[in-house]
């Protein structure tokens, strides 16, 4: 569904993704795990055309989209829940939902997908008029979620949902993310919280300073003892 | 002259303002920039309605309509030609241009007509009219009127409408704008149509109340609405409604205590005492709200 080759992206003199590649089949939930500063956040707004690779290809169902603009990428069927969620909080919850239905016309698959939101996030229908900024962390995370979903993307770029989070609302969000990718939606999923991100991901890479240095089953990296080692605390 | 005339005069007077500062406080909000051409615009607002009188004879209200058509093109015009390639330069770079493009169209239009000044047509006479025992001039109630429903359209737009939505999420936050799919290049041209629009009505507007308008009438009442927009909070757009009807108040005060020479003087005043203790302006903290 989408393969990224051999791409490099460069912030001034800084190399910050070094030849990477990596694919994402249809259905699948795919994580890629690293510390700090290693370039998860880079790779994800390369995918959205927020950043520009100088070298590579990225393709998703067929279509080149390496220097294609955001916008377009959206309408392509990719949706991108940023790092720290970046939810317009001088928009209502319910205005930030619009505008992740921003590009679509069809009235009533909006308002389809506005329904299916709630019940994911029931929390969301009850602030509905409230502005983003007023919602706590977690509700904010979920209205991040919700507002890309309002793009019906088939597939779902998450950046490190957890950040930040009470250990019960971590809980919550990866049910959610399982729930989300059960009702069809692929997703690759970046976190810092390697445990979990192995417990829902059937696949997993490991990147570090811009390379990826290790890939495989989920179950196989949790056993490697470099990944217990660098991720899992042992 | 009693008191309620003057308060009047000063919220017709500040109402000009307030739709010049709109357009500044708009573009500021988006693109971070103080577009020194605005003031430019209104003037070219102030011939493009005297010739719509004058030359094509329309009435008030399609005059100023079209007036808002073509200064909004205008205006989409300059950001797509002199600003866009500079968005991601240094400020000093952009701020530049805009000074440039400003003397730009000030001179190209002495240019084209020369730098004498021409006397709008007196559309609503010396008549009168008597409100609450006050008596007024009929214009000054138009430009009240105009105002008004402008604004309130304004506020309309931004807050129900698509465009207006999306407005606003870009001056929040334009990465996260794009990851929805919105168009930032086209969110900006729209910013610049609307702000132009407005300011274009202003200097017709302006035309009716003062009469005389020049190639070089746009610097004064830009500067001063430049101040209004600040004193409001840049960014801000009830900001800038307030700080310009606030400006026009104090500034027709000032007047009617004896102090006219002074009036001039009152607005770069109070923006140094802005600047000095207030940096944010009135709406700059609590209202998170940028557009
Ligand atoms: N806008 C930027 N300008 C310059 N350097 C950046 C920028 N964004 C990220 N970097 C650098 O690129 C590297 C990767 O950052 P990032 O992708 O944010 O990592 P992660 O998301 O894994 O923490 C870091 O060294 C970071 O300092
Ligand atoms: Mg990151």
């Amino acid at each position: 569904m989408l393969s990224l080759e051999a791409i490099d992206v460069y912030y001034g003199k800084i190399h910050a993704l070094k030849g990477v590649s990596l694919s994402v089949d249809e259905g699948e939930i795919v994580t890629l795990i690293g510390a700090n500063g290693a370039g998860k956040t880079t790779l994800l707004r390369t995918i959205s055309g927020l950043v520009r690779p100088k070298n590579g290809t990225i393709r998703f169902r067929g279509e080149d989209l390496t220097r294609r603009r955001p916008e377009d990428i959206v309408a392509l069927g990719i949706s991108h829940v940023p790092e720290g969620r970046r939810v317009f909080a001088n928009l209502t919850v319910k205005e930030n939902l619009e505008m992740g239905a921003y590009l679509r016309r069809d009235r009533a698959g909006i308002q389809a997908d506005l329904e299916r939101v709630f019940a994911l996030f029931p929390r969301l229908k009850e602030r509905l008029r409230q502005p983003a900024g007023t919602l706590s962390g977690g509700e904010q995370q979920m209205l991040a979620i919700g507002r890309a979903l309002m793009a019906r993307p088939k597939l779902l770029l998450m950046d490190e949902p957890s950040m930040g989070l009470a250990p019960v609302l971590v809980q919550t969000i990866f049910g959610i993310i399982r729930e989300i990718n059960a009702q069809g939606t692929t997703i690759l999923l970046i976190e810092q919280n390697a445990h979990m991100a192995l417990g829902v991901a059937r696949r997993a890479y490991v990147i570090e300073t811009g390379r990826i240095v290790l890939e495989g089953p989920s179950e196989a990296l949790r056993q490697s003892e470099k990944v217990r080692a660098a991720y899992l605390g042992g | 002259m009693n008191w309620l005339q003057q308060l009047l005069n000063g919220i017709s007077v500040g109402s000009i303002y307030a739709l010049i500062a709109l357009g500044y406080t708009m573009v500021y909000g988006i693109v971070k920039l103080i577009n020194f051409a605005h003031g430019d615009v209104f003037m070219l607002g102030a011939f493009i309605g005297f010739y719509a009188i004058t030359v094509l004879h329309l009435g008030f209200i399609p005059a100023i309509l079209l007036t808002m058509a073509v200064t909004s093109l205008i205006g989409v015009l300059i950001e797509r030609v002199a600003y866009r390639r500079l968005r991601n330069s240094p400020r000093i770079a952009a701020l530049t241009t805009a000074i440039g493009v400003s003397l730009f169209i000030e001179y190209t239009t002495i240019y084209v007509r020369g730098a004498q000044p021409d006397v709008y047509p007196d559309l609503f006479g010396d008549r009168v009219i008597r409100v609450f025992g006050a008596t007024t001039r009929v214009d000054t109630l138009v430009i009240l009127l105009i105002s008004v429903l402008l604004m309130l359209l304004l506020q309309w737009i931004v807050h129900y409408t698509k465009i207006g939505k999306a407005m606003r999420a870009v001056s929040y936050d334009a990465d996260a704008a794009r990851l929805m799919g919105i168009s930032v290049d086209r969110t900006i041209s729209w910013t610049f149509a609307l702000g132009s629009a407005l300011a274009g009505a202003a200097g017709v507007i302006f035309g009716l109340y003062y009469t005389k308008i020049d190639p070089l009438m746009g610097l004064i009442p830009g500067l001063k609405a430049f101040v209004a927009a600040v004193m409001g909070g840049i960014g801000s757009i009830p900001g800038a409604m307030v700080g310009g009807l606030l400006l026009g108040l104090v500034e027709t005060g000032v007047s009617a205590l004896g102090f006219s020479l002074f009036r001039d003087a009152v607005a770069f005043i109070i923006l140094i005492l802005i600047l000095l203790f207030m940096p944010q302006g009135l709406f700059g903290k609590n209202v998170r709200e940028k557009v």
